[in-house]
């Protein structure tokens, strides 16, 4: 599928969101860039040990979280969703202490950075062990089935590589019995840290795995923030009106090496990434704002800025938090007070 | 007091837990319309409906990493695997992902989920319907194991895994599903998981088992009282978390210690209560510990001498027990 913006000389389609969401949107997407640049910085100045990177995703993650809707909805994610965690609710002050193993973290510094969860965002905990979460998702969305409560759905994201996993096929056939309320998101950004797609599968379109489930699937350009609401809100809505699961792909690229422990050029060329960086969907979907007069550019730059001190600021706050006590290793195992064996 | 076998007390606690909390649920391979293939949630789908007892697919990973996600959205999933020799697709789901959920979340969220399986062999269930499971598990933190061998145990530890806000395994010996009867009292109660219990006072050795090798173990013991020895026996019950008071406790007054297993010794459950003992009690003991255990094999065969020969028998044990009390 070419990865063409929507507007394409004719009147930009909104897809119904208004000005002020597609702003939203935009924002998500810079904060993106930035908080990605941040860990990674964060990294080379020796001040974390570990940064993972989204950069590439930032439409696919804005537009399915400007479909989600808080309070009702469920989003177990994966690792590489920092626009979505952000777009559901989460602060650059959260992600950093994230970031920073601080104890204020939601995981109490337990996990590694962009392991989000939040109970009150509706962000279901996971590991980082690919396709675990999917089953996790689809008990989610069993819950929200059997006690009724339509108008809420669930939203569970992966990437390419992970539909390989057993686990992955399972939650689409168990989902697919029962109808349940899910949307089953693949971000493709064609690598596996440093396995490609054709490496991956033998058909390399997964949204056509959809039929095989019984259940309808699409793809969809990733870069594009609006064509990815589009489809993610009409697949939120059919299974929140109890239509049953979608499959969905949307599209998108890997910019960054897989972790800041990785180096991408062992494995793929310094042209390939340049090509696809001509489509890059922050820059992109700058100018389609301001092309279409919904941002000037004199907008899009304070925006740029305000992020930017956003970011500096959580930065300097999350950094001077105190780390968890090495006393905080023995809770959490069991409920209650837990004697250890020893 | 109703009387019941291991079967019925399964059954008769699942059916009281359904009845008394609409957000317990029977997930698994055959346990709606079947009822399981031992019949223990026969026409359990008839009276609660097949949204809380569900067929699933034959996909283990995804029957245990569903219930996880059932848990952590609020309801609390009774999983089976049919056999435990099937459980080894869902390893990651169990280990990497319910035993470490309220860990990760730093107590956000947690999994208070239940898996049920039948392990065990003297049923000439050969490779495949015959093993042993817990030393595979209890390694882990996060996780609890119960393996109960009397029917009111069944029941009272069947509930509180049920009630408890922690994964747990659940482990029922096949063998004992039918053999094995007694009294079960009327009610709802709980017995604390982590408690194990003395099932013959003795004097002269301590045995330490769990699961049928508990039956064995006593018909041994009691043997040896014919013979003049006095010997105790201990059901663990639990397995993880393991009650150290009990067996300690134990030793210090019988100074021996035997450990019986179905499973394999080496790193078996035995060998974790042989270095606990060894650490704490190493000078109160008059005899070197020993372990009654299955030979060092990949499984049973299904073959009558094969699994005759992996399986240990009372006579076994009471010649072991004989040693050591004459040691």
């Amino acid at each position: 599928m070419a990865k063409t913006d929507t507007q394409g000389g004719a009147a930009l389609d909104k897809r119904g969101l208004t000005d002020d969401q597609l702003r939203a949107m935009f924002r998500n997407m810079l904060q993106q860039r930035q908080l990605d640049n941040r860990g990674f910085q964060l990294n080379r100045q020796g001040k974390v040990p570990f940064a993972l990177g989204s950069e590439g995703h930032e439409a696919v993650q804005a537009g399915a979280a400007m479909a989600f809707e808080r309070g009702k909805d469920i989003l177990a994610p994966y690792y590489r969703d920092l626009g979505l965690a952000i777009g559901i609710g989460l602060t650059p002050y959260e992600i950093l202490l994230s970031l920073f193993a601080r104890a204020a973290d939601h995981n109490g510094g337990r996990q590694f950075p962009n392991h989000y969860s939040s109970k009150k965002a509706g962000l279901m905990s996971f590991s980082s062990i690919l396709a675990a979460h999917i089953p996790h998702a689809v008990g989610a969305a069993y819950a929200l089935k059997m006690r009724k409560e339509t108008g809420r759905a669930v939203l569970v994201t992966c990437g390419d590589g992970t539909t390989s996993e057993g686990e992955w096929h399972e939650s689409m056939n168990f989902a697919s019995i029962h109808k349940l309320p899910i949307v089953m998101l693949v971000e493709n950004n064609e690598w596996a840290i440093s396995t490609p797609l054709h490496m991956q599968m033998g058909q390399p379109e997964i949204w056509k795995r959809a039929a095989g489930y019984g259940m309808p699937g699409r793809r969809f350009n990733g870069f594009d923030p609006i064509e990815t609401y589009a489809n993610v809100k009409e697949a939120l809505d059919l299974a929140r009106a109890g239509g049953g699961p979608t499959l969905l792909e949307g599209t998108c690229y890997r910019f960054l090496a897989h972790s800041t422990d990785d180096n991408d050029m062992t494995y793929r060329t310094r042209e390939e990434v340049v090509e696809h960086r001509k489509d890059d969907p922050v820059p992109r979907f700058e100018r389609v704002m301001i092309d279409n007069g919904i941002m000037s550019a004199a907008d899009v730059d304070a925006m740029k800025k305000e992020i930017l001190q956003e970011t500096n600021e959580a930065t300097d706050r999350a950094e001077a938090m105190p780390y968890p006590e090495a006393a905080d290793l023995y809770e959490h195992v069991y409920e209650g007070a837990w004697q250890p064996w020893q | 007091m109703a009387v019941m076998n291991n079967v019925e007390a399964v059954r008769a606690t699942l059916y009281d837990a359904m009845k008394a909390d609409d957000r317990t649920l029977i997930l698994g391979e055959d346990v709606g319309a079947r009822g399981n293939v031992f019949l223990i949630s026969k026409d359990f789908i008839n009276e609660f409906g097949a949204d809380r007892v569900i067929d699933t697919p034959i996909a283990e990973a995804s029957i245990v990493g569903i219930a996880v996600g059932m848990a952590m959205e609020g309801l609390r999933p009774i999983a089976e695997i049919q056999f435990a020799d099937f459980i080894y697709p869902a390893f990651n789901q169990i280990v990497g992902e319910a035993a470490k959920t309220r860990y990760r979340s730093n107590g956000e969220y947690t999994c208070p989920l239940v898996i049920r399986t039948p392990y065990g062999g003297g049923v000439r269930g050969a490779l495949s319907h015959s093993v042993s499971i817990e030393a595979l598990f209890y390694h882990v933190p996060g996780l609890k194991i119960v393996a109960p061998s009397f029917p009111a145990d069944v029941k009272g530890l069947l509930n509180a895994a049920i009630d408890d806000p922690d994964p747990v395994l659940f482990l029922e010996h096949k063998k004992t599903y039918r053999l094995i009867k007694g009294e079960v009292p009327e009610g709802h109660y709980t017995i604390p998981l982590g408690k194990a219990d003395v099932k013959k006072t003795g004097t002269q050795l301590t045995v330490v088992s769990y699961g049928l090798y508990v039956h064995w173990a006593l018909d041994a013991a009691n043997q040896l009282e014919s013979e003049g020895h006095s010997v105790e026996v201990i059901d663990l019950r639990s397995i993880r978390p393991m009650d150290k008071a009990t067996i300690l406790e134990s030793v210090r007054k019988t100074r021996k210690l035997l450990i019986i297993h179905e499973d394999n010794k080496f790193g078996g459950i035995g060998a974790e209560i042989s270095a606990m003992v060894a650490e704490e009690a190493l000078f109160d003991l008059d005899a070197p510990i020993r372990r009654l255990c299955a030979p060092d094999v990949p499984a049973m065969g299904y073959a009558e001498p094969l699994e005759h020969e992996y399986m240990s028998s009372p006579s076994l044990m009471a010649g072991a027990m004989r040693e050591m009390v004459k040691f």
